[in-house]
């Protein structure tokens, strides 16, 4: 790493810590800005790095989202009364009750997703191409179907998270949530780069490139495909969880497993950006956002309606994301040596 | 939970005559989903949409006053030229790439009409009465609309028509040697182009058909498309492409096993269950092939 990195890493950093009090107004826009950050980045992990395009990291995110509240409800009071009473507040959570469940809610967020993961990745992730693709697009509708059916976590009309707690008149509510979820983006970024490093990515790229040449020389790539799922669940579970508190309501299939937005939102954004790269999903996820929030202020009612143009028109003419263009036009600047002449006799010829 | 239906032999046969004239509609899109998959080889999430605008015009021509059974006729023919549009406006540049981007623009395709036609149609559930009566069986007993029994017949009168077509006409030649070997068959003269523009325009033609028939037996609603692709997915995969009576026999064990899994687990359940039935069948299916590939090691 050199020390231009450094710099813009801590740029970055100092701007993240300071910008709820530069930008007050927009405390909860950048805090879901973070958790799209880490939903793109963690499907990378799977749709750009290991070539497993997955509709159903949703699975994780929603899990996540219900888990954590439940736990946060479920230490403190009955779970089926809260549900039940619905808005009507009958129980309250005192502050270190609300801080408490909330910890308590995120670790469980982030961990019964990764093992769900471990479980059913063993089945699910033999799958190739297109059957990997809809099975996980069925995985992701027949979840929030099965959880809008179950009564104890609200069925059909909803959960509603704990709200935040009144401590002495200090309004503190976007502020927790946006370091909550800048936390979750500093620690995904960290994780992920890690990862990046390693030969882990280079399996990763070698089963994306040809899986059967990379189970021949030798690599158990089943084992590696599952512990890439795991990592991509335990973030998005953590996402989940703190998006739940966020939006402080839980809907089965318009918050939780939200396939038609949030689900595919993942996949546009890492697209977007450029799959395969470490800045490509961060950039695609921020662009994304600014689009959506255009969106859905000036066209309101007619989102969806721009938002499959925008899929569409996104996958036809830039499935190789903005990183994809960049990369194609300034090759040098991505550590691809380039002979000049050739380069030139290459544009002549066009 | 409900166990009645293993107590009632009637509710049992009832729920398999449901599930038979059901399934021979699955069947029918399913048909058209193998078609264009194995001609173009791509896989259209916007399928069930399709089929959900074909019913809302046999159920616009209700509500003028005509009887809803002539959109048979005419919402395949209106849904031909939607097929062609969405054909040139996008399937012609995804056709050769890789399947996900198929996928992924078909689901922006789906995405667009779900809210156009909500927009259009409002976001009521929705039924054009046909006004056929019921068929009583086993001393009313079982109680079979009419409307049922037509859908499945006039199902299969497309299905035997479509077969028949690809195997005498010109251009059902003409498909089927694309989907044998798209450069061969273009090396031959055969416009290939020319083809996958009538293939996705025949099979939206065929949702048409089954979504005028739905409109007529069951409700349409904007947003219960997806269902209906994820059927006919699971359908072809079960059946294999290029397959027809497996297509069929597999349509209707799908309706059967769904009138089941509503009389047991509930209607809540029943969208789920048909979610998770893909899920066990591709595990199902992809241990099955892994031990084949056992013998190769």
């Amino acid at each position: 790493m050199n020390k231009n990195s450094w710099i813009l890493y801590i740029g970055i950093l100092v701007f993240g810590l300071v910008a709820p009090f530069i930008f007050p107004a927009f405390k909860v826009q950048l805090s879901i800005l973070c958790v799209l950050i880490v939903l793109a980045t963690t499907w990378n992990i799977q749709g750009g790095e290991m070539g497993y395009n997955t509709f159903g990291n949703i699975l994780f995110y929603g899990l996540g989202m219900y888990l954590c509240a439940s736990v946060q409800v479920g230490m403190f009071f009955p779970l089926a009364e809260w549900t039940e009473s619905g808005g009507e507040k009958t129980f309250v959570h005192t502050p270190s009750q609300f801080f408490q469940g909330m910890a308590a809610g995120l670790v469980v967020a982030a961990v019964v997703p990764t093992i769900v993961a471990g479980l059913i990745g063993y089945a699910i992730l033999g799958l190739r191409g297109h059957y990997f693709a809809i099975c996980t697009l069925g995985l992701g509708v027949a979840a929030g179907e099965i959880s809008g059916g179950i009564e104890i976590i609200g069925a059909g009309q909803g959960f509603t998270t704990p709200p935040f707690p009144n401590i002495g008149g200090l309004e503190a509510r976007g502020e927790f949530f946006y370091f909550l979820s800048f936390g979750a983006l500093v620690l995904t970024f960290i994780a992920v780069r890690a990862i990046y490093t390693t030969r882990f990515r280079l399996i990763l790229n070698a089963i994306r490139d040809n899986e059967d040449k990379a189970e021949a020389m030798g690599i158990e790539t089943m084992k590696y495909k599952i512990t890439g799922w795991m990592i991509s669940a335990f973030f998005c579970g953590l996402a989940g969880g703190i998006m739940g508190g966020l939006v402080g309501y839980i809907d089965s299939t318009d918050v939780a497993f939200d396939g038609r937005e949030m689900g595919v939102f993942m996949v546009l954004m890492a697209i977007l950006g450029g799959k395969g790269t470490l800045w490509g999903p961060i950039i695609g996820a921020t662009l994304f956002h600014f689009f959506k929030e255009g969106f859905w202020t000036f066209f309101l009612g007619w989102q969806y309606v721009a938002l499959g143009v925008l899929i569409v028109v996104i996958v036809i003419y830039f499935p190789e994301g903005l990183m994809g263009w960049l990369r194609e036009k300034y090759p040098e600047r991505f550590g691809e040596v380039v002979d000049e002449a050739d380069r030139k006799a290459q544009v002549e010829l066009k | 939970m409900d166990f009645l239906v293993f107590q009632y032999p009637m509710i049992t046969i009832q729920a398999c005559l449901d599930g038979l004239l059901l399934g021979i509609l699955f069947a029918l899109i399913a048909y058209g989903m193998a078609l264009q998959w194995g001609v173009m080889n791509i896989i259209n999430i916007a399928q069930g949409d399709l089929v959900i605008l074909g019913g809302y015009i046999a159920y616009f021509m209700y509500l003028f006053g005509i009887h809803p059974a002539w959109g048979v006729i005419v919402s395949p023919i209106i849904m031909y030229f939607v097929g062609i549009a969405i054909y040139k406006l996008v399937i012609n540049k995804v056709v050769d790439r890789d399947l996900f981007i198929s996928i992924l623009a078909t689901f922006g395709i789906s995405i667009l009409f779900m809210q156009l036609m909500n927009f259009a149609f409002g976001a009521d559930v929705v039924l054009a009465n046909s006004g056929y009566g019921t068929t009583m069986l086993f001393d009313n007993n079982v109680v079979l609309p009419n409307s049922k029994i037509f859908s499945a017949f006039i199902s299969i009168v497309f299905a035997i028509c479509l077969v028949v077509y690809m195997k005498r006409s010109k251009l059902g030649r003409a498909i089927r040697a694309t989907a044998q070997n798209a450069r061969a068959a273009k090396i031959l003269g055969v416009d290939t182009e020319k083809v996958y523009a009538a293939t996705f325009g025949i099979n939206a033609a065929l949702c048409g058909v089954a979504g005028a028939l739905i409109s007529i037996t069951f409700t349409i609603h904007p947003y219960m498309g997806l269902p209906y692709t994820i059927r006919s997915f699971m359908i072809v995969i079960v059946a294999g492409l290029g397959n027809l009576p497996g297509v069929a026999m597999s349509g209707m064990g799908l309706g059967i096993f769904e009138e089941f899994a509503d009389y047991i687990l509930g209607t809540e359940f029943r969208i789920g269950s048909v979610f998770l039935l893909l899920v066990l069948i591709l595990v199902y299916r992809r241990f099955k092939l892994s031990r084949k590939r056992e013998y190769l090691k």
